[in-house]
């Protein structure tokens, strides 16, 4: 029972840090129907940023919140900067032009903060918590809490605000939004900024336990996006759910198979579902309309 | 000494070879790429000697250029860098390699062209079989797993569990502790790995955990892994004894890990981490002390046991140009081969036609973190 237990705590933990990923994919998708291969990087800066800020003597609190500051003007930098000049190239083009960005990002980073791993004190200390035999960390709780409090924010910004629904509209039909009047490079804009917020935050609270160092993003994003696909793309619960579901199977099959075995199970589920539900577990039928 | 004055005797009699040419010595480097944590170390330690040498005279007089390039850990470029400093650059030796696979590129590349070359990289395969012009400062995996089981067996235990990294370290040095585990008497009951990438490894270790009769615990691996290892392992509240490997051997280890849940963890390490407190007779306390100094006054970063490995090949290099008096390819390979007692950072070298590494299992010591300090075993 408690062993049980400790192989569902590993994989919530590990779950919580793919579904915090995978929900700063929903955005930019949602705006332009890009897949952005940097959001790894944002993940990358929000955890380094943080540890050089906490390093010079910043408060936690402060030096996180700069992090996300910082990496969220990144973001809109890229957008200017990258993905702008580029607008009216097909969407294959501008995930390219996303993995670009990604390995200058990278690149940069190995040039500012040096190439060691690095990492910052957890948030309420490193005392394990007990529960019926078996252990979680305090910090996975932040992630995890994290990653709830991300995808409610999300969810009510896309069903309940009218910025949200100019997003979608944008994404949906790029020209009849314009037409109707929501200015689409602010939503943009926007986006980029939100979705760089995001993936900083998550790296924010995940360091504590993952550790950073100038080459982390690249996994950070594949296991993301892969979260992000199972669930269905753009949708926020989908990124929660393939997130959680993808951290699950991989601590469940290291425990009861073997640790061998745990990403290719991981990767056999997705192909599974994306098989007999090419749009995810919750993605949106498309819906062209004449 | 008895070099110099061999020399100077030489000289005196008016015998000594005619003066040497500039000394060109090439290096490929992984200063950037996933193992530039290991050779950006060794670039700038290779970068501050020979400064320090030139300043104080070069090599008989004659200054001492290095050319390098970064190979970023590839091994394609690594080959292309070899060929160019044996062709363009015109060097008379290469020393680096900082991973297996670039330096099985510029072994093959350094054999065809007979240039000495002094590899920086773990594996076996680098000097077993013999090439007669490749040789290499770094421990290998297998002198590490042969450390820890010697240690393990003196403590009485017999049944024991690892949990191994699959990157290309963790997977080597796995292997190759399989390969040795029967030589001990020792049993392996739990055989677990993990992802370099993961975030927790709490899954593997509960189940190392409920395996029955588990007496000591081994984490081959380097970068973050078994960082997380050593944390999960505290968080778990495992007491079974801890060993990992060289590869984290630095005390940005025990930064990440957490002095508290380091605690008592073992690892095979080199002098140069407990340069400080070897005793007033250790033949490598006066060079690790010397070269630890030296290193984080230039950089102002903490000394790797991986810039060790160019320290030493460096050292080895120019001892045996010294000795040849001459930058005939073929009589620096000769010299290097016949080094014998030669102290390094990472232990005392003694090179013969049948062995390439020259370093023996008393050159790692058994480490020990107490209080977030190393300290020696034996």
């Amino acid at each position: 029972m408690s062993e049980l237990l400790q192989f569902l705590f590993s994989g919530v933990t590990v779950g919580a840090v793919y579904a915090l990923v995978a929900l700063g994919f929903t955005i930019i998708y949602n705006a332009s129907d890009v897949v952005n291969f940097a959001q790894g990087e944002f993940v990358m800066l929000g955890g380094m940023i943080t540890f050089a800020a906490h390093a010079a003597g910043l408060p936690l609190p402060l030096a996180a919140v700069s992090a996300i500051v910082l990496t969220a003007g990144l973001g809109v930098a890229m957008n200017k900067l990258a993905i702008e000049p580029a607008r009216g190239a097909p969407v294959v083009s501008l995930i390219i032009i996303t993995i670009g960005a990604s390995i200058f990002i990278q690149g940069a980073a190995q040039i500012v903060f040096g190439k060691q791993i690095h990492s910052f004190p957890a948030f309420s200390g490193d005392a394990p918590i007990r529960v019926a035999g078996a252990t979680i960390l305090p910090q996975s709780l932040w992630v995890i809490g994290g990653a709830v409090a991300v995808f409610i924010a999300l969810w009510l910004f896309f069903t309940r605000t009218l910025l949200g629904r100019a997003v979608l509209a944008t994404s949906n039909n790029r020209l009849a939004a314009q037409l109707v009047g929501i200015n689409t490079n602010f939503v943009m804009t926007l986006s980029f900024a939100l979705s760089a917020g995001i993936g900083a935050l998550a790296g924010v609270l995940a360091t504590p336990i993952t550790l950073t160092a100038y080459n982390v993003g690249i996994a950070f994003a594949l296991k993301g996006f892969a979260g992000a696909m199972l669930g269905g793309m753009g949708n926020p619960k989908g990124a929660l759910v393939g997130g959680f579901s993808i951290g699950l199977i991989e601590a469940l099959t290291a425990g009861y198979l073997s640790s061998t075995y745990k990403d290719a199970a991981a990767f056999v589920v997705i192909l599974a579902v994306l098989f007999f539900m090419p749009q995810g577990l919750f993605g949106r039928k498309s819906t062209d309309r004449v | 000494m008895k070099t110099t004055t061999a020399l100077a005797t030489l000289m005196a009699l008016g015998l000594t070879t005619p003066a040497l040419a500039e000394i060109r010595i090439g290096a490929s480097i992984s200063a950037t790429g996933p193992a530039a944590f290991l050779g950006d170390p060794q670039v700038k330690t290779l970068e501050m000697l020979v400064e320090a040498l030139n300043a104080a005279g070069g090599i008989d007089g004659e200054e001492v250029t290095l050319i390098h390039y970064d190979d970023g850990g590839d091994p394609n470029k690594a080959r292309t860098f070899a060929t160019r400093l044996i062709e363009d650059d015109e060097v008379v030796a290469i020393i680096g390699g900082t991973t297996t696979g670039a330096t099985m590129s510029i072994l093959s590349v350094a054999e065809d062209a007979e240039i000495p070359f002094i590899s920086l990289a773990g594996a076996i395969e680098i000097i077993d079989p013999v090439r007669p012009f490749t040789f290499k400062t770094p421990h290998t995996d297998r002198m590490a797993c042969q450390k820890i089981f010697e240690d393990i067996q003196a403590r009485g235990f017999t049944n024991v569990a690892m949990i191994s990294g699959t990157d290309g370290f963790g997977a080597s040095m796995q292997a190759q502790c399989k390969a040795v585990i029967g030589d001990y008497g020792l049993t392996l009951v739990a055989d677990e790995s993990y992802n370099p990438t993961d975030a927790d490894m709490t899954a593997q270790l509960t189940k190392i955990r409920n395996t029955e009769g588990v007496e000591a615990l081994i984490n081959p691996g380097f970068g973050q892994g078994p960082s997380i290892v050593t944390r999960n392992y505290a968080q778990l509240g495992l007491e079974i004894p801890f060993y990992q490997s060289h590869g984290v051997a630095s005390n940005g280890f025990i930064d990440l890990a957490g002095a508290d849940a380091a605690e008592g963890v073992r690892l095979p390490g080199t002098a140069l981490l407990v340069a400080d407190i070897l005793p007033e007779g250790d033949a490598q306390r006066d060079i690790a002390l010397a070269y630890k100094t030296a290193f984080e006054e230039a950089t102002g970063t903490p000394v790797s046991t991986f810039g060790g490995y160019a320290h030493d090949a460096f050292l080895i290099l120019t001892d045996a140009i010294a000795r040849a008096g001459s930058t005939e390819p073929q009589a620096i390979r000769d010299a290097i081969e016949q080094t014998t007692g030669l102290v390094g950072t990472t232990g005392t070298y003694t090179f013969t036609p049948d062995d390439h590494l020259g370093l023996d299992l008393s050159a790692f010591r058994m480490l020990e973190i107490q209080s977030g300090a190393w300290t020696t075993v034996e």
